[in-house]
This record gives structure tokens, C-alpha cells and sequence, in this order.
């Protein structure tokens, strides 16, 4: 039990009243930047990101712990008031809660899900507690051809899971890798893809394109349907509280919520939509009055947004042992983590055991902190639901070219952002996933290195991929993971035509 | 096969993919440096171009069985005052007029984009706005935004 050892030390850490008020300034910044309609916990990061620049690093990891839950609670309560989930994650949520709004019982739909999401995230954060440490050791154990094939499993399941399609997530995974190609080769020195252009040789910047890709590209489609689609947000009429009933049809969702999200969030496989989908299907099968879904059903957003936050917290597991991110607000959780030169991975656990241990207990408090906080404030959360639409994402844009020079005061990041901008706005548009691009951007480089590591051990011989056993079952699954969403379209079109 | 949803766009996306690959390989066979053993730096470039072409192949083949449907429609007058709203803010950080104009100018044709008629008046909030944020984040946080005539009064 070496873990409560651990996380009693990190509880220490946590607990000094500088690392609580960093908490809780992350908690409402998060909250009130993911309740924005269009802003999901992985924008809500980036756009703060710059704000915790200039503080220490063990006070803005753990504002960042809060910001990340808190943008994810105040994500929910988007999707249920105004029907404009921040993410594909909220997608479900906003089915059913956005549906209960509309009935007077905005309310407990909100209620539900704070609770829900506070039981998912402790469940998971004492999940990500005691099995990171065994993670760990194992991690230890890997060698580059183990790192190379877990992320060749990262990219497909990111890609494959996410958006409408296969071909648009690989598609947008190549944009990310591609964009990593840009840039100064860590090994030899050589430029790649830089055009002669020298603020090219850093790279691209995981912040600029996230930024560019969801806050630009969300921007320039809301202005595009803005004379075309009206969304008001809901005022909540009628208790805020939950009754009895509410309770009682609200628990076992919220448990099992956690037990679908905190395995498949831990897997280095990424996409919070999974678990909420099938979180709402296992509550369909099991509901008492299965006939209220899609009518405003509690159940279905107690399970979807436990088993949201649940993934959420367990995407933290790969993060934080083996420096994978498998989500897009992962990739620049690990970007607000590379920018104080603290890297993730089995080598933080044993050098800096009181960040990690401070940063997961600061996980516990963040979450309690919500609870505390968020309920009773929920009306003033809405009251910036109300901002007029045009000077919200006017502001929206004024945060995003200002944490774009903050980070890099020159005329080429703007340049960039634009035209990351003007991409996301037509990936939208024609339906292709945003998050494959972020996560190939940060992965790609690191599966670059880990590549070649591994062909250098064996002198080029791309067999030593194949050769170990850990590496050879993981390419496998990758394979399959790849192949079999393809087998089924086909299967089902079989069935179709036979019907 | 709807006709009035036939639309260009996998072509569109294909061509570019095929481009984006070329670029990519001739990038890869310019490089210079290689690995004394293992493997080169061109060589994820030539992966990546492989995978482009592919992805490329791959919506043609999806757009000739009709499988891309057209878009919503877009108010795209409205999009381009946002595309003057980002071009002022680009102009004027590169002529070294300061944040707050840039990013007064950015709220105002935003705002401008949204529906608002009244210029002037989201002018000055943005100017208010974008001050305040100068103040809190150049000052209190010591990030270094870029600073014009206006910057340098505070």
C-alpha cells in the first residue's frame, strides 16, 4: 500500500493554502471557460494555459488538475441549458439533459450530472492512484518497440472511434503528424519541413493548433450557421434539488457510469465517447421506463456523464506513467506539463514523487471543490450562458490571439493560428474529428523517436517490432482495432442489403 | 445517388492529400543529415507521405461511391468579417500598433460578423476589454504582449 503513503504526502503538498488557492482559482477559470458554449475541457486548458505561465510549476500543475475538472463540469452544463455539447463527449448528455430542461427539469438534470461526475471522478482518481504506481513498474520494463507499438494503438483508437468516419479520423491523424514532422529532427539535427522559415525550426506548437483548430475553426462555424441556427439557453425553472426519486434512479448509473469509463479512459485508447455511448446504452437496456429515453430520462445523463468523467480521469493514467496522451485535452495537459520541462512518464514517479503525488491529491480536492462550489453557483454559471452571442466569441478570440502571443510574440504563431483556424472551420464543415490532429501532433514526434531507437538496437531490422512478444501483441491489436470497425461497416451493409 | 448532394469536396480533399504528400517526399529527399546507423530523419517524412497518398486514394474512392454528402449551408459574408477581423489583427501586431488596437479591431469585426450593427459602441468595449486584459496579464503576470503607442503608456 505504498500508494497512501504517496498520496498522503501529495495531500500534504495540496493542502499548503497556496496550492488550495490555486485549486480553486482553477476550478471556477475552468468552469467558467468550459460553460462558454463551444469551449470543451482540451480549449479550456489551452486557452488558459498561458495565464499559469509565469507561476511555479507545482502551483499551476495543480490549477491545471482544477481547470481540467472543472472544464469538464462546466461542459455539462452547457450541453444540458443550451444543447451545444463543447465535445463529442457531451454529445449524450446533451440528448437527455438538454430534453429535461426543456421540461422544468433543468435542475436535477444539472444535479445529476455535478454528482455523478464528483462520485466517477473519486472512484477514478483512487483508480489512477493505485494503479499508476503498478503501471509504473511495468513501465519500466518497456523498450522503445513497447512505446512505439502502444502508440501506434493510441493513434488508431484515437482516430478510429472518433467522428463519422475511419477515413476522416486517419485523415486527421495525418495532419497532426504531419504538422510533428515540422521542425528540427531531436537526433540529427536536420530541419524538416521548415521552408526556410525560421520560427519553423521549434515546431508547431501543441497550444497554437488546439487552439486554432477549436477556438478560430468553432468560432468561424458558428458565424457561418449564425443567421441560420438559434440556441437559446434554458433557463432552469422549477427545484434545483433532486427529489427522492431522482436519487434512487440515479445511483447505480453513476457507479456503473465509472466502472465503463475508468477502464476504457486508462486504456491507451482514448475517445471519452466511447464509454459515454455505451454507458447510455447499458442504462436503456436496464432503465425501469426505458420509453423516457430520449425524452428527458435521468439515467441517461447520470451513466453518460459518470462514465465521461470516469474516462477523463483515467486518460490521466497513460498521461501521467507513460507520458502517452490519449485524448486531445491530454495532449495539452502534456503540453502545459513540457512547458516547465517536466515530462511525464514511469522517470516523474521516482524524481519529482511530490508533483504527481501533489497533483493527484489535488485531483481529490478540485473534485470535492466543484461539489462545494459549483452547485450553489450554478445560477451565476448560467448567468454567463447569457452574454450576447456575437461579443462571446468576439471575447473568445481576443483570449485566443492573446494566449497565441503570450506564448510566442511573433507575427508567424498568428499566421499559424489562422490558418489552423481556417482548417478546424472546414473539418467541421465537412465532419472530420479535431482530436486525431492534436494527438498525432504530440505523438508523433515521440513515436518518431521511439522508432528509430528501437530500428537503431537492431541495426535497422524492422522484425525486432514483431520480435518481442509485449510489442507484437500490441501491433496486433492495433491491427485489429483498425481492421475490425471496417469488417463490421461491412458486415452491417450486408445485413442491409439483405433486409 | 441524390444529385443535389454530389459534391467536389472528396476530390477537393484528395487533390490536397496528394499534394501534401508530394511536398512531404521532396522535403524528405532534400535532407542532408543521415543516422550513422539505424534509420534517417527522411524516412517519417516518407511514411507520412505514404499514409497521405493513401488517405488520398481513399477519398477518391469514397467520393466516385457518392459516399461525401454537401455541407450545410454558410452565411459566408458573415465569415468574411471574421477573415477581416483575424487580417486587422495579423496587420497591426505586424506594423507594431500593440495588442489593444489589434485586438479591439478583432472583437469589433467579430461582433461585427455575429449580427451587431453598432461599431462604435463594440469598439469601446473592445477597447475596455482588451486594456483590461493588457493590464491583468502584461502587469500582474508578466506576459509579454506585443506593446504599440498605446502599451506604452501604462
Amino acid at each position: 500500500m505504498e500508494s497512501l503513503a504517496f498520496l498522503a504526502d501529495g495531500f500534504l503538498v495540496a493542502l499548503q493554502p497556496a496550492n488550495l488557492m490555486f485549486a480553486a482559482i482553477g476550478v471556477l477559470l475552468g468552469t467558467a471557460v468550459g460553460v462558454l458554449p463551444g469551449i470543451g475541457p482540451a480549449l479550456t486548458v489551452a486557452l488558459l494555459l498561458p495565464v499559469t505561465f509565469q507561476l511555479d510549476p507545482g502551483g499551476s500543475i495543480i490549477m491545471f488538475a482544477g481547470i481540467y475538472y472543472g472544464g469538464m463540469y462546466g461542459g455539462s452544463t452547457t450541453a444540458i441549458l443550451l444543447n451545444t455539447p463543447g465535445e463529442a463527449a457531451s454529445v449524450i448528455t446533451a440528448v437527455e439533459g438538454n430534453k429535461m430542461a426543456r421540461q422544468g427539469r433543468g435542475g436535477p438534470a444539472l444535479a445529476t450530472a455535478a454528482i455523478g461526475s464528483f462520485v466517477a471522478a473519486l472512484i477514478a482518481t483512487i483508480g489512477l492512484a493505485f494503479l499508476a504506481p503498478i503501471i509504473v513498474k511495468l513501465a519500466i520494463l518497456f523498450g522503445p518497440w513497447d512505446y512505439f507499438a502502444l502508440m501506434l494503438i493510441a493513434f488508431v483508437t484515437v482516430s478510429a472511434t472518433f467522428g463519422s468516419s475511419v477515413l476522416r479520423g486517419l485523415t486527421s491523424l495525418a495532419i497532426g503528424l504531419w504538422l510533428g514532422l515540422i521542425g528540427i529532427d531531436m537526433l540529427t539535427g536536420q530541419a524538416r519541413l521548415t521552408f526556410d522559415v525560421p520560427q519553423l525550426l521549434d515546431g508547431i506548437e501543441v497550444t497554437t493548433l488546439a487552439v486554432g483548430l477549436f477556438a478560430i475553426g468553432e468560432t468561424l462555424h458558428i458565424v457561418s450557421r449564425h443567421s441560420i441556427d438559434h440556441g437559446r439557453p434554458m433557463a432552469i425553472t422549477g427545484s434545483i434539488w433532486m427529489s427522492m426519486e431522482d436519487w434512487r434512479r440515479s445511483w447505480k448509473p453513476w457507479l456503473r457510469g465509472a466502472a465503463i469509463g475508468f477502464p476504457i479512459g486508462g486504456l491507451p485508447a482514448g475517445g471519452a465517447e466511447v464509454p459515454t455511448f455505451l454507458s447510455y446504452t447499458v442504462e436503456r437496456k436496464l432503465a425501469e421506463k426505458p420509453e423516457e429515453f430520449g425524452h428527458g430520462a435521468i439515467e441517461g445523463v447520470a451513466g453518460p456523464e459518470a462514465a465521461n468523467n470516469a474516462s477523463a480521469a483515467g486518460t490521466l493514467v497513460p498521461l501521467l506513467t507513460l507520458g502517452l496522451p490519449t485524448s486531445a485535452t491530454a495532449a495539452v495537459m502534456l503540453a502545459g506539463f513540457q512547458q516547465y520541462n517536466i515530462q511525464p512518464g514511469p522517470l516523474l514517479f521516482t524524481n519529482h514523487p511530490e508533483i504527481v503525488w501533489g497533483l493527484i491529491a489535488s485531483l481529490f480536492i478540485a473534485n470535492v471543490m466543484l461539489l462545494v462550489l459549483n452547485l450553489p453557483l450554478v445560477g451565476l454559471w448560467v448567468k454567463l450562458l447569457s452574454i450576447p452571442t456575437p461579443w462571446l466569441y468576439a471575447g473568445i478570440l481576443v483570449f485566443a490571439a492573446m494566449g497565441t502571443v503570450a506564448a510566442n510574440p511573433s507575427i508567424v504563431e498568428l499566421i499559424l493560428l489562422v490558418i489552423f483556424g481556417v482548417l478546424g472551420f472546414f473539418m467541421r464543415r465537412y465532419d472530420y474529428p479535431i482530436a486525431p490532429a492534436v494527438v498525432g501532433l504530440i505523438l508523433g514526434p515521440m513515436a518518431d523517436s521511439q522508432l528509430r531507437r528501437a530500428l537503431a538496437i537492431s541495426q535497422g531490422d524492422p522484425m525486432i517490432l514483431l520480435q518481442h512478444p509485449g510489442s507484437a501483441v500490441m501491433i496486433v491489436i492495433a491491427v485489429l482495432a483498425l481492421v475490425a470497425p471496417l469488417l463490421f461497416a461491412g458486415l452491417s451493409r450486408f445485413a442491409a442489403d439483405e433486409d | 445517388m441524390d444529385d443535389s448532394k454530389r459534391t467536389p469536396a472528396a476530390y477537393v480533399a484528395a487533390a490536397g492529400l496528394f499534394v501534401m504528400a508530394a511536398i512531404t517526399a521532396w522535403d524528405a529527399s532534400q535532407m542532408r543529415q543521415v543516422s550513422t546507423y539505424g534509420i534517417g530523419p527522411d524516412y517519417a517524412s516518407y511514411l507520412v507521405a505514404g499514409f497521405f497518398a493513401i488517405l488520398g486514394i481513399g477519398h477518391v474512392v469514397q467520393g466516385a461511391r457518392g459516399k461525401f454528402e454537401k455541407a450545410i449551408a454558410a452565411d459566408w459574408s458573415a465569415v468574411g468579417w471574421v477573415a477581416v477581423a483575424l487580417a486587422a489583427l495579423i496587420l497591426v501586431i505586424e506594423i507594431g500598433g500593440g495588442f489593444i488596437t489589434a485586438a479591439t479591431l478583432l472583437f469589433a469585426f467579430t461582433a461585427r460578423a455575429l449580427g451587431r450593427r453598432a461599431f462604435l459602441i463594440d469598439l469601446a468595449i473592445g477597447a475596455v476589454l482588451t486594456t483590461l486584459v493588457f493590464l491583468l496579464f502584461n502587469n500582474l503576470l508578466t506576459l509579454a504582449l506585443p506593446a504599440g503607442p498605446i502599451e506604452r503608456l501604462f
